[in-house]
């Protein structure tokens, strides 16, 4: 099997990008040696946290997302995007729980959940400064 | 990429969609219930034999439709959901909140 290296993009911040974005993430989680069912699950939250960054950070204005995908052979897989747009703070996001019953649940915080649910480490971080303006930046990381 | 079709069988509407549900499709997906709702017509199969994907936007989408036909008396049962749809719905806890069936008949059969 090849090893690919780091891999770095900047895409667009559109939801017609999300399939290439994500199965980006799930081709190089397979590699590291991931099974199917968990490089799925890890392209479904990197799915989640770039939606989030189109609908919330960038709120519909164009913009950018930088990935960099990490693969570490027989290891983890690191994941990290980069943003310009609106900060917000994850602790403001209710919990989802998961309900017995549909008149009980409340549905905030789904994709925020799915995120967590999967990856072993998830970092936020806001405003970082940099010569190019701040930005934002989450790391998520995936031990095999 | 998503595909969407619609068909009348008995009382029931089954529609099926492929491919995947993600935020560039949920829209569509969402657009296509609504309107079902619309016109009255609360009693839905979801065909998911060839669903790939779905992600939260998709599930808030289908809660939306499982609520308000069931507020109408009616319900929204999923028919054949492959496992990795299976294995999303079981990490936000949906899946026993949805009637989730194998056979056609027994789906339609529910109602």
């Amino acid at each position: 099997m090849t090893r690919r290296e780091h891999q770095h993009l900047v895409v667009p911040a559109k939801v017609d990008q999300l399939h290439r974005i994500a199965q980006l993430a799930s081709h190089a989680a397979a590699e590291v040696g991931f099974d199917h069912v968990q490089a799925d699950r890890i392209e479904l939250a990197v799915d989640e946290a770039c939606s989030n960054i189109i609908e919330h950070a960038y709120g519909g204005q164009s913009g950018e997302i930088e990935i960099e995908i990490v693969p570490e052979h027989n290891h983890q897989i690191t994941i990290v995007l980069t943003d310009t747009g609106k900060s917000f703070d994850p602790d403001s996001v209710p919990d989802y729980v998961p309900c017995k019953s549909i008149d009980e649940l409340k549905i905030g915080g789904l994709g925020l959940h799915l995120i967590r649910q999967t990856m072993d480490n998830v970092c936020f971080e806001f405003n970082v400064p940099s010569e190019q303006g701040k930005f934002n930046r989450l790391t998520m990381v995936k031990k095999l | 990429m998503m595909e969407l079709s619609l068909k009348a069988l008995k009382h029931v509407d089954v529609v099926t969609v492929s491919g995947r549900i993600d935020s560039a499709t949920t829209p569509e997906f969402e657009t296509a219930l609504k309107s079902l709702q619309e016109r009255g017509r609360h009693k839905l199969v979801l065909q998911l034999k060839d669903l790939d994907y779905i992600s939260s936007n998709g599930l808030r989408a289908m809660m939306a439709s499982l609520k308000a036909t069931r507020s109408h008396g009616g319900n929204l049962v999923l028919l054949q959901p492959n496992d990795r749809i299976r294995d999303t719905l079981g990490l936000v806890g949906f899946q026993s909140l949805f009637d989730t069936y194998d056979d056609i008949l027994d789906a339609v059969d529910a109602f």
